[in-house]
């Protein structure tokens, strides 16, 4: 019998017990983990499992794991054994750099921060001038890695680990992003040449697998070329991917510029602002603001697509990883590497992928549904 | 009366815009039959008609927001041709507000009241951040003007928008049906601002079916229908004495109530 059956005439009802603790911790838990016998079961089942995997987890990569040590058998512990990463850590990093050279792609890496950051932030003081400088640093990034003008000279095939991953991440993101927009504009363009010519190639490139486009790059295109004429391989991957984002990229962009109401271009022409200005000013700036998650979306794919250069020899993290995989003296370490590899990539895109959630925050303006 | 033509014409002589045999097709549908208008400056035009009757079409055909295929447009003295140089120049004399605002969004108040004196003008910003306060002032929203556009109510928006299109200092002002959609008690405080801007002096072309408007200001009403002119007139003639059968029944439909 419940009490909500029975009548009572007004001012009769018995008094009821004083409800329970409705605020703190162990109400919360109350109400949300154990509100019935169903849910109190569940509960006990799912914490059991996250402690079963937690542990294995967490035994794994820490408490069972092996931090100091000289060889393989210093792994006696039964979890990973990251001495590999240790022993290799210079590889991960640089490759087949010179060693004497690494202060080189150190500094390089400090000032691609420095270049970044004016990009990513608009709030700075004297921001124009770090601009410049963001300008300059593809230039002087490269010469600061290749060598010339008194240093060393440093071929771009011993370039490799996380410095080859950045290269080719950073510059496939620098470059697919101005040619996505020429293209995507070049496709709605009213000038039928224009417009074939960025269709075709935005079709081609989207229909093969960027690996046929690396192959191609690094087997097919000497072939073409007269003898003697020889671009680096390095050179010819970057060209490879950057092509590749760029057709998604432009893609991306289309589908902004199609979800800017019709208005907005005949607002911008009434006021007598050329094509070029009203496409910097009005539509690009709301056009980019809507897709922002799917440019993002499609750099963080361009940055772990670069790995496919290890198919056509290029040595980023997976073909040093590969390396390290079948070093006879780490023999059977794969999965210490590969997680490793994983967390360097993990730390990259998750930081791409924070910022564009900050940045679409930034730039709403009310318009936001 | 109230709604009688109170203020003193400021019609003059000089020719603003001129259309002689104007048409235009949609493809197979016909959207302007052989238009002849010629509005002198200073003149204060009302369009009105029936839905799909080519008001809006004729109107942006003037500043080139839709091209013409026939028959010639002469706007300040300027032809609209094909040619560019001639687009861009009758676009800077006119200013244009449109059913929708099309304010930008992703610019405040002021920047979308500066956009244009800077970029297309060249004017140093901070002339034109005063101009556009100017504006912004006889609009009557000064306050908002560091706000974005979507925190605006619609009746501000649209006063924005006519702010913003006299910061360019045009010499004509198009209205394409500015107040419809609008909710009633802000149509109001934009038609006060039209009507203030009339008085000044300014050439105005406005498709409205606001008749208490066209009866106030406007030194000629045009009624369209079907893509032709059917009639025009003086206001008070217009409305006291429509000459034609269809415009009998527009009048008594939207005066109905």
């Amino acid at each position: 019998m419940s009490l909500t059956e029975q009548q009572y005439a007004p001012g009769e009802h018995p008094d009821l017990p004083a409800p329970l603790g409705e605020a703190g911790l162990i109400a919360w838990f109350k109400k949300r983990l154990f509100s019935s016998i169903g849910n109190t079961i569940l509960t006990i089942i799912t914490l059991y499992f996250l402690y079963d995997v937690l542990s294995t987890v967490i035994f794994w990569t820490l408490t069972g794991a092996t931090f100091v040590g000289e060889t393989k058998a210093d792994c006696t512990l039964g979890g990973a054994c990251w001495l590999v990463i240790g022993d290799r850590f210079h590889q991960f990093m640089y490759g087949l750099y010179p060693k004497t050279e690494y202060w080189r792609p150190n500094l390089t890496f400090v000032l691609m921060i420095l270049a970044i950051i004016p990009v990513l932030f608009d709030k700075i003081p004297h921001r124009g001038k770090f601009l410049l400088f963001s300008t300059l640093f593809p230039f002087i990034a490269f010469f600061l890695l290749s060598g010339g003008l008194g240093m060393e000279t440093v071929d771009s095939s011993d370039w490799g680990g996380l410095l080859l991953t950045l290269v080719l991440g950073v510059t496939g993101i620098v470059a697919s992003f101005p040619i996505g927009i020429v293209l995507a504009l070049g496709r709605r363009s009213n000038m039928p040449i224009v417009r074939t010519l960025c269709v075709c190639f935005i079709e081609f490139v989207r229909g093969v697998p960027l690996i046929t486009i690396l192959f191609m790059a690094s087997n097919m295109l000497p072939l073409f070329l007269p003898e003697g004429v020889n671009f680096d391989k390095l050179l010819r991957a970057l060209i490879g991917v950057a092509l590749f984002s760029s057709a998604y990229m432009a893609e991306v962009i289309r589908g902004g510029l199609q979800a800017i109401p019709k208005g907005q271009f005949e607002g911008a022409d009434a006021m007598g602002l050329s094509y070029w200005q009203s496409m910097r000013l009005i539509i690009l700036p709301q056009a980019l603001r809507i897709v922002i998650p799917g440019i993002v979306n499609t750099f963080i794919g361009l940055y772990k697509d670069t790995t496919l250069v290890s198919i056509i020899g290029l040595f980023d993290l997976i073909g040093i990883g590969q390396v390290a995989v079948a070093d006879v003296k780490w023999r059977g370490l794969a999965p210490e590497t590969y997680v490793f590899i994983a967390l360097l990539f993990f730390i990259s895109c998750f930081s791409m992928s924070r910022y564009s959630l900050w940045l679409e925050n930034k730039l709403h303006t009310g318009h936001k549904r | 009366m109230s709604n009688a033509n109170t203020n003193t014409s400021k019609k003059t002589d000089e020719v603003a815009i001129q259309l002689n045999g104007v048409h235009k097709w949609y493809g197979q549908f016909h959207v302007l039959k052989d238009i002849n208008l010629t509005v002198q400056r200073g003149e204060r035009i009302v369009i009105c008609g029936p839905s799909g009757s080519g008001k809006s079409t004729l109107i942006r055909c003037i500043n080139r927001l839709e091209e013409h295929q026939q028959g010639d447009i002469i706007v300040d003295n300027i032809e609209l041709t094909g040619n560019l140089k001639h687009i861009d120049a009758i676009r800077r004399e006119v200013g244009m507000c449109f059913q929708h605002f099309n304010l930008f969004p992703h610019l405040t108040v002021l920047e979308n009241c500066t956009l244009a004196p800077i970029w297309v003008r060249k004017m140093p910003k901070k002339e034109a951040e005063e101009i556009a306060m100017h504006y912004l002032e006889r609009v009557k929203i000064p306050d908002q003007a560091l706000k974005f556009p979507g925190q605006l109510s619609g009746g501000q928006q649209q006063r924005v928008a006519i702010a913003r299109s006299l910061c360019m200092n045009p010499r004509i002002m198009l209205f394409d049906e500015p107040t419809s959609a609008l909710d009633p008690e802000m149509i109001a405080e934009v038609l006060d601002t039209m009507i203030e801007l009339a008085h000044t002096g300014m050439t105005m072309i406005c498709v409205t079916h606001e008749m208490g408007f066209a009866r106030k200001v406007a030194d000629r009403v045009i009624f369209m229908d079907g893509g032709e002119i059917i009639e025009e007139n003086v206001p008070e003639e217009f409305f006291n004495n429509p000459q034609s059968d269809r415009t009998q029944k527009f009048l008594s439909q939207i005066l109905a109530h």
